[in-house]
């Protein structure tokens, strides 16, 4: 059999066999991203959009920096986020070191970029269409902001999508911040950088593809869901 | 702040008409496309701005609305105070933004930023609606409505925030002649209720079927301000002969 | 409107109840990949949670991040190999007191065919000038881990100025299991701990070529993180730990523990006790 054969028997054993241990990693990654993204997006989504109605100086650098953090390497983020919650670092006393709130924050920190800058141009474009209806009404651009956000929802499903997707992948920021312990804050990435460093390269493969499944099963409901809401609402 | 906007909302006594436009040029790109152009609209008429393509119609009342600023010129109305003059117009575009939400929830949008307290609001909206017959539509979600209704709820939208003055730029120029009487009938029903109607439009028969006045402009100058049976028999400008024969499509 | 703000909160506060694992009793052990690789961790602490019921977690780096950890006051226990920089955190005030806990041996792998022709030689720096002579390609670490101090010492000893080197010599800049990957890709010669090697799966072409030699000895010491200069370690649950693993249970569990058949690590705690 060839290495591909069996990373796929060995993902195929893995989630047929329920293993718990499994599910446990394929939970955490889920809880950590999910909570990461949803942080993530309460401070993004309006900043970005923000970012998209207001005119002030040294707004163009604000988008060519923000666009720019898209590219955040993980490791920099993870080494950034132990520095502050390391015992000797200015954070130290509060023990959030090597626990999923940890991960958490760095990979709230980690998306915040993409969920601004995806929001900041969908909500660039709405306005361009709505601007003069909106100015017509009264409203200001600020005051324009949650409605554009709101209208702005199926199109913002892809921005949480995109954060969701990084989030999940990345390994460089938990595995600085999480440590890979076993049972507290082993992830879906860390376990495959295990795997690959204990040269078990059909299961590393096996638990990506398992992770693989999981990204499209969840793209796959939100595609589902989006066209749906958009045949319903219009 | 928002005590003004009550006060606004609340107190339309003063008269917001007459309108008047002194001199008014507006240039983009180093074009002139509306060029020195002065004029008094006053209560009760209805106006119809006509004119070929790149005439400066819709400039002309974006400008007067607010939308865009003069390059030169000024647009003076009755009243002295800029919020109140805003609160008490409304605008119809050609295609209607509505937001993605319910038709109702549309109209009560277009209140709540008008200063209307939120107990109003709900029963205004449907009036509204009613009027323009869409109550039986109010809970649907606006943007899967037909464009012709999509215009009428733009219209109970503007009829809700009870303007003085509505403008329509091309408000029927994408229906099918059904949807157009309609939203010609609620037009009318705005004008008997009071409302100071300013229109632009392509298409001859409506201009003849509600016009009091004409606006007639011609690439950005003002050619003629007439009664509208005046202007219809009677042209005194060549480019308006030639517009109202068909000759003069640009 | 009321149901998506309500859907919204349920969201919130189930991302916010985290794992209740941080109420109970815990300690964090910083260590090397090569204890956590060879799954020694995973047969020795069950039998110390079930007695004392402290949870040992293990975070597993090179000994030089390990060491880097405790010192930023982020573990209670560390468990490394190199005794020179074991010894210099206990003299700088980091820790409590060194103690050894078992041992294991390097080996020099290489591919089978053995181009450099070390298969068999029983002195380890004499087997590396011959590679470094031969020019054959050798993965290194180099990442400032023990493994890496070492294989730089057995350098030393054999003469071999790594400045000079030429592209036979390969600094992975990652891990064991990573530098192991890259060797049995590329078919390069490198020195790992036993423990990590014989869990490693992806071998490909690569053997034990030389082992055996005194040089090659792997020394594991146990230390518990000052708490006096880091008042929140746990002092009492990370000695005890300490305790267990120097003690006779310990100390058996470590000698049982099999790996792919062979006994992976050696206890030596009551040999050479701690100055």
């Amino acid at each position: 059999m060839t290495e591909l054969g069996r990373a796929a028997a060995a993902a195929l054993d893995l989630i047929l066999s329920g293993d718990a241990e499994l599910a446990g990693i394929v939970g955490l990654s889920l809880q950590v991203s999910l909570s990461a993204v949803l942080i993530a997006a309460l401070v993004a989504m309006p900043a970005g959009a923000l970012l998209a109605v207001l005119r002030f100086p040294g707004r163009g650098l604000l988008v060519v920096l923000l666009n720019a953090l898209m590219g955040l390497p993980p490791v920099v983020v993870g080494l950034l986020v132990y520095l502050a919650l390391s015992r000797a670092g200015p954070l130290g006393s509060w023990g959030l070191l090597f626990t999923p709130t940890a991960m958490i924050v760095a990979q709230a920190i980690l998306v915040t970029p993409i969920i601004a800058a995806l929001t900041r141009q969908t909500v660039a474009d709405l306005q361009e269409e709505y601007r003069e209806q909106l100015a017509s009404l009264g409203v200001r651009p600020l005051a324009a902001v949650p409605a554009l956000l709101w209208d702005a929802r199926f199109s913002l499903l892809t921005a949480l999508l995109a954060g969701l997707g990084r989030a999940v992948a990345e390994v460089g920021a938990v595995i600085i911040v999480g440590g890979n312990i076993a049972g507290v804050t082993r992830v879906m990435t860390t376990a495959i950088a295990l795997e690959t460093s204990k040269g078990d390269l059909p299961l590393a493969l096996g638990l990506g593809m398992v992770l693989v499944a999981l990204a499209v099963a969840i793209n796959a409901t939100a595609f589902g869901a989006q066209g749906l809401l958009r045949r319903v609402q219009g | 702040m928002f005590l003004a906007r009550l006060v606004a909302a609340t107190a339309p006594d003063e008269p917001l008409l007459p309108l008047s436009v002194e001199n008014l040029t507006f240039e983009a790109g180093g074009t002139r496309l509306l060029d020195n152009v002065s004029l008094t609209l006053g209560q009760g008429m209805r106006t119809v701005v006509m004119g070929p393509n790149g005439a400066g119609k819709s400039l002309l009342l974006r400008l007067c609305h607010g939308l865009l600023r003069p390059t030169r010129g000024r647009v003076r109305w009755a009243l002295d105070d800029g919020e109140a003059v805003r609160r008490r117009q409304a605008f119809v575009f050609q295609r209607p933004v509505l937001l993605r939400r319910s038709t109702l929830a549309n109209v009560t949008f277009a209140l709540a930023h008008a200063g209307v307290t939120l107990r109003c609001r709900r029963d205004r909206a449907m009036e509204a609606l009613e009027r323009v017959g869409l109550g039986h539509l109010a809970g649907r979600p606006a943007r899967l409505l037909s464009g012709g209704e999509q215009q009428r709820v733009a219209l109970a939208r503007a009829w809700a925030i009870r303007p003085d003055v509505l403008f329509l730029d091309e408000a029927t120029a994408n229906l099918d002649p059904s949807a157009t009487r309609t939203i010609e009938g609620i037009v009318q029903a705005m004008h008997e209720a009071g409302v100071k109607i300013v229109l632009t439009t392509h298409d001859l028969g409506q201009a003849r079927r509600l016009a009091d006045e004409i606006v007639f402009l011609h690439k950005g100058r003002l050619v003629e301000h007439r009664p509208a049976a005046a202007f219809f028999e009677r042209p005194r400008s060549e480019q308006a002969r030639a517009f109202l024969d068909g000759r003069l499509m640009e | 409107m009321i149901a998506r703000r309500a859907l919204l909160g349920a969201l919130l506060a189930a991302s916010l109840a985290l794992p209740a694992a941080a109420a109970g009793k815990f300690i964090t052990v910083a260590s090397t990949t090569s204890t956590e690789n060879s799954g020694l961790f995973k047969a020795l602490l069950p039998a110390f949670e079930q007695k004392t019921e402290i949870e040992v977690r293990v975070v597993a780096v090179g000994t030089g991040q390990a060491i880097k950890l405790a010192q930023n006051g982020d573990a209670d226990v560390l468990l490394v190999h190199h005794k020179p920089s074991e010894e210099a955190f206990v003299a700088e005030g980091y820790g409590v007191e060194r103690r050894e806990v078992m041992y294991n041996d390097y080996v020099l792998v290489g591919p089978g065919d053995d181009p450099a022709g070390i298969a068999g030689m029983t002195d380890a720096a004499a087997a590396m000038a011959r590679l470094a002579a031969a020019g054959e390609p050798f993965a290194s670490r180099g990442d400032d881990s023990g493994t890496h101090k070492r294989e730089q010492a057995l350098w030393k000893e054999a003469g071999v100025d790594l400045e000079q080197a030429g592209d036979w010599y390969r600094e992975t800049g990652s891990g064991m299991g990573a530098t192991l990957n890259t060797a049995s890709g590329m078919n390069a010669y490198a020195l790992t701990d036993r423990g990590t090697w014989l869990s490693f799966k992806n071998r490909g072409e690569l053997e034990i070529l030389v082992e055996g030699d005194a040089q090659l000895f792997n020394q594991y010491g146990v230390i518990l993180v000052s708490p006096e200069r880091f008042p929140h370690v746990r002092k009492d649950e990370g000695q005890a730990f300490i305790d267990w693993l120097l003690g006779e249970d310990g100390q058996r569990a470590i000698a049982a523990y099999r790996l792919e058949g062979e006994q992976a690590f050696f206890p030596n705690a009551a040999r050479k006790p701690a100055s």
